[in-house]
């Protein structure tokens, strides 16, 4: 409750021609100009019921509930408190006789459709309306004739339901849908006692957030197919937790019933995700209750098949394959993996790495960036929301990123900021864009260093604060490319700050605790080149599949085959892990504690809802019974051990000593000295005689390992194509549908022809990890940029 | 293919050139397509969408809010009988039961031949002239069942196409205003100056 304290008052005399003061049942609340009534009353122990109110969208004052009293010149006048600003002065009454009676009216009006079929209702037990029925509801309804029927429920897309008969009609959905996702496939139809809320026809509301309007939904109109009928709101545990799908770190809790996963909601951290979820994140819980995780150990019998066996035995086995590997040489043993992981995971095997004197380990799978990123002057997701200018440099974030999308477009939508989108291809923000700089693959330096002589680009960068959001944009150019880009970038915006996006959750927590080459070890990609040498004599994946994850496909294939003995950790048994010769298996998320940090270096809490499956355990005990049967006593011996022996040892964990902020908003992990980028001449390849620069990414729905095993999400990842600008489509010869024959230097698939104005002409899109082919077998990470050629099959 | 045909297209984007958003558009655009194929189809609102741009679901949801749209086929000439109180007494009831017998449709139906649609109507707003019935919005007063064979037979003689276009024309002379005759309105979000009556009550 935020009342004005008058001694405070006094003491500081410092005067926001903001502020305003109002009076809201006789306790004077601090406002600021142009906040609602709602919002104020919502910092005092008095609640105003509201259907419609949602404080993340814009108001428009649809349901009528949040009717009060604002004491006017001519007396007390009924306002709905989520349309009427606050006033200097203003004298708000929210609980008389005449707002209690104005309250329940409405009340009885909402519910005189409602099919009150709560017993066999989701919502039911946690619904805005039962609740406010009881507390702000008249008890009886004078309407006797019949309520109106509808089809129940309809699918409106693969995962969320309607049942129009439960809707009250709140535009929450339909407002979120347009103005947060800017996806507006659901409108209201229709008019009067008719109006619904619907899809075009045959036209699915196939969003990425489409989850988020189940969460925001006041009543139980919306429910969500992962969710239906698994658990009643009584029966939930909740724990509030970090979700490690990708690097953005949204808030969330973690719900489960009789010690399985039922549901993930988001919870709004004004630091991160302000309350929203993308669907990949909130219904990938499926995948930790698959049937297919691993239970036990299993350790490749005599005739080569995996086979279960005990943990003494994984462990003893494999700690004889770590030692054999160590007396060739310590530069003969690898470690692959960590992102998917805690913090203290990560610390634990970097750890262990340390003390078997294996340097060659890294958790990025040669699709990543150099840890330097994280040197340079470091900008916060909420540096977005005040930033002048926001630079991508990065990866479409609407496929990669998707809650920090939403922020971007927020910020471009409300015009804080302009978006300026350097990318060889027009991302999903390309329609908020203040200015679209499209390079060709290999020529982005030049590209940007050309933009000096931009004048209106140089006066909007020179008129305030600048964040860049660097990443791999396309994975068929090299990481020094970005690297070289960002330096142009810098050098154009001096005072800009930098957020790197790297995309697995927590691939900047297991860089910070270790999981990074060091004293010259080698990075995924040299590993996999030594492995395929024969060089590496025991690779350790920790939950990385490099032959579904690496670009260069053919690269993980000699790799893996090449490597003597591999031991992997994972959850389930992947392309990769298939190859091991042990696999360990992991305690999933929600399986176990730890702390995570997100792409901007934010360390808050994951933590455990149910019991791990079978034997699993996580990642850091593994590491500590390795230690112990090598003969190295790692240190610690519990949970709370290894957090505190991290939290001591590696000093950017050291602001993680605050619990209270690691359990809610998170801490920023400590910033080394900021160091600055030289900018470098980086010689754009030219072309060879192949007609086509590859664009490579990924798209959010794919078949790594989480999505395709959860039945709600696995159907949803698309056929892979090759995807060219529509005015090359009559240069390749062959219709749009057709299959066509990509050819690299490296290798020829056959892919279906696709065409999209989003792309550059003389570039080729291929989303990488869909079903069928994939172009991770045209790359080859060695080369700055790879050209294709594409033809007609004969 | 029922989107816009390349005429309606030219017309459709003189439309849009009218207004300082373009999905401020979406009304008479709607109308345009109504015209072309005597409903509105799905495909023309999708082209609808793209050509103001906005989404499907966003077309979608205007259009129904209107009465006037229709999203089914319809007759040639959508006959609505108005049956609220003052028709009702003046005997719309047996006027509806002897079009249903005329025409060998239940109301809401269509005549086999693509011809006529026969509706219910709430209030035309003619009560003086019960009881009332429109045919394509065009008003006949005081209809007897006499009166309403007759419309019939000269609707499908043609006798009456001058004066009833097919259903979704609503005027066949169409407008015209040229781009520099325009009231030239700006988008709120795009203007710079105050409109002209905003200064003028400054003044006072």
């Amino acid at each position: 409750m935020t009342t004005v304290d008058s001694n405070t008052a006094a003491s500081e005399p410092v005067v926001d021609p903001n502020a305003v003061s109002v009076t809201i049942n006789g306790k004077v609340v601090a406002a600021r100009k142009g906040e609602m009534i709602i919002a104020a009353a919502d910092r005092t122990d008095d609640f105003i019921p509201r259907f419609c109110y949602h404080p993340r969208m814009e108001p428009v004052g649809m349901c009528r509930q949040c009717l009060v009293e604002v004491v006017g010149p001519r007396g007390p006048m009924m306002v709905v408190s989520c349309m009427t600003p606050v006033a200097e002065g203003q004298v708000v009454n929210t609980e008389t006789e005449g707002v209690k009676k104005a309250q329940e009216g409405v009340l009885e009006l909402l519910l005189a459709n409602h099919p009150l079929d709560c017993p066999v209702c989701d919502k039911g037990g946690e619904c805005p309306l039962q609740d406010q029925a009881f507390s702000h509801g008249p008890g009886e309804s004078r309407f006797v004739e019949e309520k109106r029927h509808y089809e129940k429920p309809i699918a409106i897309s693969d995962n969320v339901y309607l049942d129009r008969e439960r809707c009250i009609l709140c535009d929450r959905c339909t407002r979120f849908a347009d103005e947060v996702a800017g996806d507006a496939l659901i409108s209201f139809t229709s008019r009067g006692n008719n109006t619904q809320v619907m899809t075009f026809p045959d036209e699915p509301f196939s969003s990425y957030f489409s989850g988020n309007t189940v969460q925001i939904c006041p009543v139980g109109a919306l429910t969500a197919k992962p969710y239906r009928f698994k658990a009643r709101p009584w029966d939930i545990e909740h724990v509030e937790s970090t979700c490690t799908t990708c690097s953005v770190g949204c808030r969330t809790v973690v719900q489960s019933s009789r010690d399985e996963l039922v549901r993930y909601q988001g919870v709004d951290s004004q630091p991160v995700n302000w309350g929203w979820l993308c669907d990949k994140g909130r219904f990938n819980f499926e995948s930790i209750n698959s049937k297919d995780r691993l239970t036990t150990p299993l350790i490749k019998d005599g005739s080569g098949n995996l086979s279960a066996t005990s943990w003494s035995v994984a462990i003893d086995s494999a700690a004889r394959m770590l030692r054999t590997a160590l007396t060739v040489s310590p530069q003969s043993v690898a470690i692959i993996g960590g992102a998917h992981g805690t913090n203290e995971d990560a610390f634990a095997w970097a750890h262990l790495a340390d003390a078997l004197g294996v340097d060659s380990r890294d958790s990025q799978l040669a699709d990543g960036l150099p840890p330097q990123v994280f040197s340079l002057p470091q900008a916060t997701i909420a540096d977005i929301d005040s930033a002048k200018t926001i630079i991508l440099l990065a990866p479409d974030l609407k496929e990669e990123l998707p809650v920090l999308y939403l922020r971007v477009r927020h910020a471009a939508e409300k015009r804080t900021g302009r978006v300026v989108e350097v990318s060889p291809r027009a991302t999903g923000l390309a329609g908020k864009a203040w200015k679209k700089v499209h390079v060709e693959p290999g020529k982005t330096a030049a590209t940007l260093r050309a933009l000096a002589t931009d004048a209106a680009f140089t006066a909007q960068v020179a008129s305030g604060s600048v964040v860049v959001i660097v990443g791999r944009m396309n994975l068929a150019e090299s990481e020094e490319s970005v690297v070289h880009a960002l330096a142009e970038v810098l050098h154009l915006a001096p005072h800009a700050t930098v957020l790197p996006v790297l995309r697995r959750g927590n691939v900047r927590g297991s860089i910070t605790a270790g999981l990074t080459p060091r004293n010259g070890g080698k990075s995924t990609a040299e590993i996999l080149e030594a492995a395929a040498a024969g060089k590496i004599e025991c690779l350790v994946l920790l939950g990385a599949d490099p032959l579904s994850d690496v670009p260069d496909a053919d690269l993980a294939r000699r790799g893996l085959s090449g490597a003597r003995n591999i031991i992997a950790i994972d959850t389930f048994i992947t392309q990769s892990s298939a190859l091991a010769d042990i696999v360990l298996p992991a305690a999933a998320y929600g399986e176990k504690v730890g702390t995570t940090t997100n792409l901007e270096g934010r360390i808050s809490n994951v933590a455990q809802s149910i019991t791990p499956v079978g034997t699993a355990r996580p990642d850091w005990m593994i590491a500590v019974e390795l230690g112990t049967a090598t003969s190295h006593d790692l240190g610690f011996a519990s949970y709370n051990e290894v957090h505190a022996a991290m939290i001591s040892m590696v000093s950017e964990f050291a602001p993680a000593i605050d619990t209270h902020a690691v359990e809610h908003d998170g801490v920023i992990v400590a910033h080394p000295t900021p160091i600055t980028l030289t900018r470098a001449d980086s010689a754009s390849s030219e072309r060879n005689s192949y007609d086509y620069r590859a664009v490579v990414s990924r798209k959010l729905y794919d078949n790594a390992i989480g999505t395709a095993k959860s039945p709600s999400l696995a159907t949803l990842a698309t056929a892979a194509a090759v995807i060219v600008n529509p005015l090359d489509v009559p240069r390749i010869g062959a219709q749009v549908g057709e299959s066509v024959r990509v050819t690299s230097e490296r290798a020829t698939l056959v892919l279906s022809l696709q065409e999209s104005a989003d792309v550059l002409r003389g570039t080729a899109w291929l989303p990488i990890n869909l079903n069928g082919s994939d172009a991770r077998e045209l790359l080859d990470v060695t080369k700055d940029v790879i050209d294709l050629k594409i033809e007609m099959m004969s | 293919m029922s989107r816009l045909n390349d005429v309606n297209i030219k017309t459709a984007l003189e439309i849009i050139a009218r207004y300082p958003r373009p999905k401020s558009a979406l009304i008479p655009l709607l109308h345009l397509a109504q015209e072309q194929n005597g409903y509105v189809t799905n495909e023309a609102m999708v082209h609808l969408g793209e050509l103001v741009g906005v989404t499907s679901a966003e077309v979608y949801g205007t259009a129904t809010f209107y009465e006037m749209f229709r999203f089914e086929p319809v007759g040639k000439y959508l006959v609505n009988i108005c049956g609220t109180m003052s028709c009702a007494l003046m005997g719309a009831g047996d006027l509806m039961h002897h079009a249903e017998q005329k025409l060998g449709v239940k109301a809401g139906g269509t005549t086999a031949d693509g011809m006529f649609t026969l509706a219910h109507a709430e209030c035309q707003a003619a009560c003086t002239e019960a009881p009332t019935l429109q045919v394509n919005y065009r008003f006949r007063y005081k209809v007897t069942n006499g009166d309403f064979d007759t419309l019939i037979d000269d609707l499908k003689s043609g006798k009456l196409a001058d004066e009833i276009p097919a259903h979704g024309v609503v005027a066949r002379i169409r407008q015209r205003i040229p781009a520099d005759r325009g009231v030239g309105a700006v988008a709120p979000g795009l203007a710079t100056e105050n409109p002209a009556w905003m200064d003028g009550k400054a003044a006072l």
